[in-house]
């Protein structure tokens, strides 16, 4: 669904942001993008998209090349910035003039999500708070129905009985058909949602593993004492005990923790692709 | 030591399932939640949840009657308590033995207390 093949991006020649990122992304899964500060996540939806293009190398969405713009790529994605643009018009108008660009557009979808959002107005949308025009492009953007959907740090701005609101939509919207990449730092407001799991650090691709691989290769532990001979990926003191990532050597699964995943992944990246490959 | 506190999520949820009959809110033989609807009401990913049905199916406890949605298995009991109590053996129980010890509790003063605990709360059983 989507192919990303030697992907090399810079905002300047010098300084190479990604350098060689080759990355496979199939239908069916909702994918969370992981990354530092600066690690480029928000560039690299801006070029799934063709907002930004790749110095080398190229990007394959649903079989179109994103930097060509054309209208029968752009009817088959969806991109849901960090912080939303909406124009001085009225619910009703914004949806006259936007819905028409995606065929499988669903107004009943989109009534039913603004209901669930808590979004309703008869005023125009740029009198709105912030959190509430995001969660309008949040309804639009998921009732258009693209194969692929990209949000980037979707809660942030949301308030709390929206982002319980917005897991419920995701999962209800979600189908075998369709593909959903998130990027975010907000790992708990998401932790049970995503199912794969994309992780990059200084312009390299570090993990790209189901849930359900991480799981079976990781053991996420507490444990009362450091366990001795086995090689710790992660460890971090709590009240309960220490919270540990190792290798898991043995068939029993544990929960995988994303954030202690995110640290043992990015303090280890050559133990991890040894692992996982 | 090495305590497990945290089960998988699929195996949560389909431990979800099996307390739902045997609390007999879902009755033997009937339909049950939907994979969406469990995904919506537990906010998590619909593919989790298959999992989870995969896993219960595997164990003869639900059945997918194709076209329709799934079902328990008329004569799944016995094999719900026996998935619940590995879980049990497994997760549950070496953390309640551990706080035993530490705390230096004799497992022969409790029988009354868990006497007292069924007679309380499952006065029908």
């Amino acid at each position: 669904m989507i192919e990303i093949a030697n992907l090399s991006f810079g905002y300047n020649k010098k300084k190479l942001l990604y350098k060689n990122l080759t990355l496979s992304l199939e239908a069916g899964s909702i994918y969370g993008l992981l990354g530092k500060n600066g690690a480029g996540k928000s560039t690299l939806l801006k070029n799934l998209i063709g907002l930004l293009f790749p110095t080398n190398g190229d990007i394959w969405v649903n079989g179109f090349l994103p930097k060509k713009r054309l209208p029968s790529f752009l009817e088959t994605i969806y991109f849901i910035p960090e912080e939303v643009y909406v124009p001085s018009l009225t619910i009703d108008r914004y949806i006259n003039l936007f819905a028409p660009f995606y065929p499988n557009f669903s107004k009943e979808n989109m009534i039913r999500h603004l209901e669930e959002l808590d979004v309703k107005t008869a005023d125009k949308l740029n009198t709105l708070s912030f959190g509430q025009q995001k969660k309008f492009i949040i309804a639009f953007g998921l009732a258009c129905n693209t194969k692929v959907l990209l949000l980037d740090e979707p809660t942030n701005g949301l308030d709390i009985p929206s982002k319980k609101r917005f897991r419920k939509l995701i999962a209800a919207e979600m189908n075998d058909d369709r593909m959903i990449f998130i990027s975010t730092h907000q790992i708990r407001d998401l932790d049970n949602l995503i199912d794969r799991v994309v992780i990059v650090d200084e312009g390299e691709l570090l993990l790209n593993a189901s849930v359900a691989t991480i799981a079976e290769k990781l053991l996420f532990t507490t444990v009362d004492e450091m366990p001795a001979g086995d090689k710790i990926l992660y460890a971090e003191e709590s009240l309960l005990g220490i919270y540990v990532v190792t290798e898991n050597k043995n068939t029993a699964e544990s929960k995988v923790n994303l954030e202690h995943l995110f640290n043992a992944v990015t303090e280890n990246p050559e133990i991890i692709k040894q692992i996982f490959n | 030591m090495n305590f497990r506190q945290n089960q998988p999520i699929y195996l949560q949820i389909a431990e979800y399932v099996c307390e739902q009959i045997l609390l007999k809110k879902w009755k033997l033989g009937d339909k049950v939640m939907s994979i969406r609807d469990i995904a919506v009401v537990m906010e998590v990913n619909p593919n989790t949840v298959q999992r989870a049905y995969d896993f219960l199916q595997q164990r003869n406890i639900i059945t997918n009657k194709r076209g329709v949605g799934y079902f328990t298995e008329e004569d799944a009991m016995e094999r719900i308590l026996t998935f619940r109590k590995e879980q049990f053996m497994d997760n549950e129980l070496p953390v309640f033995f551990r706080n035993l010890y530490l705390l230096d509790i004799d497992v022969k003063e409790l029988k009354n207390q868990y006497d007292q605990f069924v007679k309380d709360n499952f006065k029908n059983k």
